[in-house]
C-alpha cells in the first residue's frame, strides 16, 4: 500500500468526526506530508445578501418592528446565542457550529460604503478605499507579493470558467478552472500544443507577445498539474446535487488530493432580493448552508479541517427596514461567516449589530473587512498583509 | 519598413485591421495619402438610433406587476439592441478611424446607465465629437442624462453639494490626478449645481438649485459657473498632456514615451483641443512606425471580435452571442467597470480569458459549438432573484457565417499561406507558426491557424 492510500484509508476508517487520539499525531503527519499548506476557501455570495435574515437578531424587537411580514418567526429561528439565530434555512450549519467549527463576525463593512452591486464588489474584491480604483485584486497581489510558495498559477484557483478580479494582479494571475479535465483537454489540442512548445524562440521576452506566451505556457503546464494531481483523490464526502455542492467537491478534490493551492475561489448569485424576499433568499442559503455543510464535513473526515479556513462575504447588506415589496434594498455593513477546525474565537466573534444606531437607516459597521484580509493574510496565508493591504491593518483574533 | 508594414500598422491602429479588400483600395499610397483617406472616410459618419425612444416611465408609476416586468424585459432588449448595434456598425463602417476613437471616448468618459436611450445619447455624442473638439464634447457630455445622472449631478443642490461629478471630471477627465486640491473639488462642484435634465432628457440648468456666491477655482476667483470650470480646466496644458498621454497608449504603446506625448500635447494644445491634427500629426509621425510600436498593444475583447468581424465578413443568426462573447471575455459594451473604464493592456488577459481568446476564432468561422458558464454580472441579480434562476448555463451553437468565398476573392493570387498569415498578423511569425501553416490542408485552414494564435491577439 503507497503512503497516499494508506493515508486515504486510514482518513477513511476514522470515519466521522471523532478521530482516536492515536491517530491524530499520524494524521497531522500526513497534511504535512501532502502539501504543507493552509487552505483558504473564499465563498462569494453576489447580489448583496441579507445578513440580517441570515444571522438573525431575534433578542432584537426593532427587528420585528421594521420588518413587519419578511422577519422571521422567533420559533422558527435556529437559535444560536440569546440574541442571534440562523435562518432555518442553514439548518445542516447547526452541527457545524456547535462543533465549534463556525464563526461569525458582525458589522463589517468599510467607510462610505457604495451601494452599487460592481462598486461595491470592486471594492469587496480590491480591498480599496471606496473612492480608490485599483486594478488588482487581493488575492492577485498575494501571488504578486514575495509569498514563497506563489510562483504559479494554480496557487489561486477560482472554480468557475472566468477569472474574478480578486484573483488578479499585476505580475501573478490566479487560474480559473472549473473542470479540470475540460481545461485540460482544451490546452490539449495538437495545434496549441506545438505552439507551446515554441519556448525556445524569441517570444519569451517582456513584451506583450512574451507575455502572452508565458501565460499560454503557465495554463498548459497548471492544467496538466492539476489534471494529474486531482484525479487521484475520488471524493468520498456526500454533496447536494447543486451548482455549489458540486463546485465545493471540486474544491475537496483538490485540495485532497494534494494539490499546492493556497486559495479556491467560489461564487453563488441570487442575492437580490428586492421583491418577495423570504422564499428567495431561504433557497439560496439552502443551497449555501447545505454545500458548505457537506464540505466541511467532508474535510473533517479526511483530516483536512484543521488546515482549511472558509470565509464566506457579501459585496453589502441590506436595509435595516424591509420596503413595500416584501423585499429589502442595497445597504451597508454585513457579517462574515467563517468556518475551519482551527478557529481561535469559534461562535459569535463580537456584538450584534446595533439596530437602534442607524445611519440614515443602514447599519453601522465596526469592523473594517480589511482587518478580516489582514488576519487571512498574516495567519492563514502566511505573509505579511503590508505587502497586499496598504493602510496598516492590525488583524483580529478568530484564528 | 516597407509600405505594406506601415498601412497595416496605421489601420491596426487607427481601425480594426486591414482586410485584403482594404488593402487593394488603399494600393501603394504614401502614408500622408492613407491617412486622409481615413479621416474622408470618417466624415459623415452617421448617428446609431437602435434605441428609439426614451422609456414610458408612466409603465413604473402604474406600478402593477406585468408593466413593471415588461418594463425590465423591455430595458434589456433595447440593452442588447443597443450593444449589437454598435458591434456591427464597427465590423462593417468604412468610417472605422471614427468608431475606434468613439470606443476610446467610450473608455474615457466611462459611464453605465440602465436607460439605454441615454447610453445611445452619449454614445453618439462621443462618436459625433470623436474627431472633432475636446471642449465641446467635454461639455456635451458634461450635460448628458447619462453622466448626470451617473456620477449623481443631478443631485448637486445649492448649500447641498453632491462632488462626484466634480471630482471625476478633474480626476479621470480632463486634469488627472494631484493637479488640483480638495478646495478645487469643493468649489467646482458648487459651480455645477443645478446641472440635471428634465423628464424628456434634455439638459436643464436650474437656476433656484445653482449656487451664485463665489467662488475661488485652480486660482480664479469670480461667480463662477460649469462651462467655466471646464474652460478653467482646458486652459492648463496638463489637461493637454493627460489625455495625450492616454491616447498614446491606446494608440502607439503602453509605454508613455515623453519625448512624443510632449510633442502631442503641443500639438493638441496649440490647435485648441482640436483632435484631427492631434491624430494626423500622430499618424505621419515618424515614431508611430517604430519598430518597437508594432504589434505590440493588447486588443481589447471588442477590438479582437471586431477584427475577426471584419476580416472574415462574419453574420451572426443569433447576434446576443456576441454579448455572451464579450462577457466572457471582460469586455461588455456600455457595462464599464467603473467610471475609471477598462484598465486595459495586460489585465485583459489572464488564463481563461486567454483560452477563450485562441478557441472563439475557431468556433466562430467553423460555427462549432461554446460553452458558456461563467457568473452573473451584478447588475443581473435583481433579475436572477427575482425570477429564481440560478446560474445560466448555455451551450449554443455559434450559427455565425463567415462568408469565405469573399474572404478567398480577395486574396491575392500566388501569395502562400505564410504571406496570408503574416497578412492577418502584426508580430513577426514563428518558426513553429510556419511550420504548423505549411501542414495546413489549405488557404482556409491556415487563417483559421492563424488568428487562434497569441500573436492576432495583438494589434
Amino acid at each position: 500500500m503507497d503512503r497516499r492510500n494508506f493515508l486515504k484509508n486510514t482518513a477513511l476508517a476514522s470515519g466521522a468526526f471523532m478521530i482516536p487520539a492515536f491517530l491524530k499525531p499520524l494524521e497531522a503527519l500526513a497534511t504535512g506530508s501532502l502539501t504543507g499548506y493552509k487552505n483558504l476557501v473564499i465563498i462569494q455570495l453576489s447580489g448583496g445578501n441579507d445578513g440580517l435574515n441570515t444571522i438573525i437578531p431575534y433578542g432584537n424587537d426593532i427587528y420585528y418592528q421594521k420588518r413587519n411580514t419578511i422577519a422571521i418567526k422567533k420559533p422558527d429561528v435556529i437559535t444560536l446565542s440569546d440574541m442571534q439565530g440562523l435562518n432555518p434555512a442553514l439548518s445542516s450549519l447547526k452541527e457545524i457550529y456547535d462543533q465549534g467549527w463556525m464563526g461569525i463576525i458582525n458589522s463589517v463593512g468599510y467607510p462610505n460604503p457604495d451601494r452599487s452591486h460592481f462598486r461595491s464588489m470592486d471594492i469587496w474584491q480590491t480591498a480599496s478605499e471606496s473612492n480608490q480604483f485599483l486594478t488588482t485584486g487581493w488575492i492577485g497581489r498575494y501571488l504578486d507579493s514575495n509569498c514563497s510558495t506563489c510562483k504559479n498559477p494554480y496557487t489561486a484557483i477560482e472554480v468557475d470558467d472566468t477569472l474574478s478580479l480578486a484573483m488578479k494582479g499585476s505580475k501573478m494571475k490566479g487560474i480559473a478552472v472549473e473542470d479540470p479535465n475540460k481545461l485540460y483537454q482544451t490546452t490539449r489540442e495538437p495545434f496549441f500544443k506545438e505552439l507551446v512548445h515554441d519556448h525556445s524562440d524569441a517570444n519569451l521576452s517582456e513584451d506583450n507577445l512574451g507575455y502572452l506566451y508565458k501565460t499560454m505556457a503557465e495554463t498548459y503546464s497548471s492544467a496538466n498539474y492539476i489534471q494529474q494531481t486531482s484525479k487521484t483523490y475520488q471524493v468520498t464526502g456526500q454533496y447536494p446535487a447543486t451548482a455549489m455542492g458540486n463546485q465545493l467537491k471540486t474544491v475537496s478534490k483538490f485540495i485532497n488530493s494534494g494539490l499546492q493551492t493556497r486559495v479556491y475561489y467560489v461564487s453563488l448569485s441570487g442575492f437580490d432580493t428586492h421583491v418577495n424576499q423570504q422564499n428567495q433568499q431561504e433557497r439560496v442559503l439552502k443551497i449555501y448552508g447545505d454545500a458548505v455543510a457537506a464540505f466541511i464535513k467532508d474535510l473533517k473526515n479526511t483530516g483536512k479541517l484543521d488546515d482549511t479556513l472558509v470565509m464566506t462575504f457579501s459585496e453589502f447588506g441590506r436595509r435595516v427596514e424591509q420596503n413595500a415589496s416584501n423585499g429589502t434594498d442595497h445597504g451597508t455593513a454585513n457579517n462574515i461567516l467563517l468556518f475551519g477546525g482551527k478557529l481561535k474565537k469559534a461562535g459569535i466573534y463580537n456584538n450584534a449589530p446595533d439596530l437602534s444606531q442607524l445611519d440614515n437607516g443602514d447599519l453601522k459597521y465596526t469592523v473594517d473587512f480589511r482587518e478580516v484580509y489582514a488576519t487571512l493574510l498574516d495567519k492563514c496565508l502566511d505573509v505579511n498583509n503590508n505587502q497586499v493591504l496598504s493602510g496598516g491593518f492590525k488583524g483580529l483574533n478568530f484564528i | 519598413m516597407d509600405n505594406l508594414q506601415q498601412i497595416k500598422h496605421l489601420y491596426a491602429r487607427a481601425g480594426f485591421g486591414l482586410s485584403f479588400d482594404d488593402r487593394k483600395r488603399a494600393g501603394n499610397s504614401s502614408i500622408k495619402h492613407a491617412v486622409n483617406a481615413l479621416f474622408r472616410a470618417s466624415e459623415n459618419e452617421e448617428p446609431i438610433n437602435s434605441v428609439p425612444n426614451n422609456i414610458d416611465y408612466s409603465m413604473l408609476i402604474k406600478g402593477d406587476k406585468d408593466s413593471k416586468k415588461q418594463l425590465l424585459q423591455m430595458q434589456r432588449q433595447e440593452e442588447k439592441d443597443l450593444n449589437i448595434a454598435w458591434v456591427n456598425r464597427m465590423s462593417t463602417t468604412d468610417a472605422v478611424l471614427c468608431e475606434k476613437m468613439t470606443l476610446f471616448w467610450h473608455n474615457h468618459f466611462a459611464c453605465r446607465t440602465n436607460n439605454s436611450f441615454y447610453a445611445q445619447q452619449l454614445n453618439n455624442i462621443q462618436r459625433a465629437n470623436a474627431l472633432g473638439n475636446f471642449r465641446d464634447m467635454v461639455l456635451e457630455v458634461s450635460k448628458s442624462p447619462a453622466m448626470l445622472q451617473f456620477l449623481n449631478n443631478q443631485q448637486n443642490h445649492k448649500g447641498h453639494p453632491n462632488e462626484n461629478f466634480a471630482r471625476e471630471l478633474m480626476e479621470l477627465f480632463t486634469i488627472g490626478r494631484g493637479n488640483y486640491t480638495e478646495q478645487d473639488v469643493k468649489e467646482s462642484a458648487r459651480a455645477f449645481t443645478g446641472w440635471g435634465f428634465n423628464k424628456t432628457g434634455e439638459f436643464v440648468m436650474r437656476p433656484f438649485l445653482h449656487d451664485e456666491g463665489e467662488k475661488t477655482f485652480l486660482g480664479k476667483t469670480g461667480n463662477l459657473t460649469g462651462e467655466d470650470i471646464i474652460n478653467r480646466l482646458l486652459e492648463q496644458k496638463q489637461t493637454a498632456h493627460f489625455i495625450c498621454t492616454k491616447l498614446y497608449k491606446y494608440l502607439v504603446n503602453e509605454t508613455p514615451d515623453e519625448v512624443a506625448v510632449t510633442a502631442m500635447t503641443d500639438v493638441f494644445y496649440k490647435n485648441n483641443y482640436n483632435i484631427k491634427p492631434l491624430l494626423e500629426f500622430v499618424f505621419t509621425a515618424p515614431w508611430f512606425y517604430d519598430g518597437r510600436n508594432i504589434g505590440n498593444l493588447v486588443k481589447s475583447p471588442v477590438e479582437f471580435l471586431v477584427s475577426l468581424n471584419r476580416q472574415f465578413y462574419i453574420t451572426y443568426q443569433r447576434p446576443e452571442v456576441l454579448l455572451q462573447f464579450q462577457k466572457v471575455l471582460g469586455q461588455v459594451l456600455f457595462y464599464p467597470p467603473n467610471v475609471a473604464g477598462w484598465p486595459g493592456g495586460r489585465n485583459w488577459i489572464d488564463s481563461s480569458s486567454l483560452m477563450y481568446r485562441l478557441k472563439i476564432p475557431s468556433t466562430i468561422l467553423n460555427g462549432g459549438l461554446i460553452d458558456f458558464t461563467g457568473k452573473a454580472d451584478p447588475e443581473e441579480e435583481a433579475y436572477i432573484a427575482a425570477n429564481r434562476k440560478q446560474q445560466q448555463f448555455v451551450n449554443e451553437k455559434v450559427q455565425s457565417q463567415p462568408d469565405w468565398d469573399k474572404f478567398l476573392k480577395t486574396v491575392p493570387a500566388n501569395v502562400s499561406k505564410q504571406e496570408i498569415a503574416q497578412f492577418i498578423l502584426q508580430p513577426q511569425i514563428t518558426k513553429t507558426l510556419s511550420i504548423e501553416l505549411s501542414n495546413a490542408a489549405d488557404i482556409k485552414t491556415a487563417a483559421i491557424q492563424a488568428v487562434s494564435t497569441p500573436e492576432y491577439q495583438l494589434s
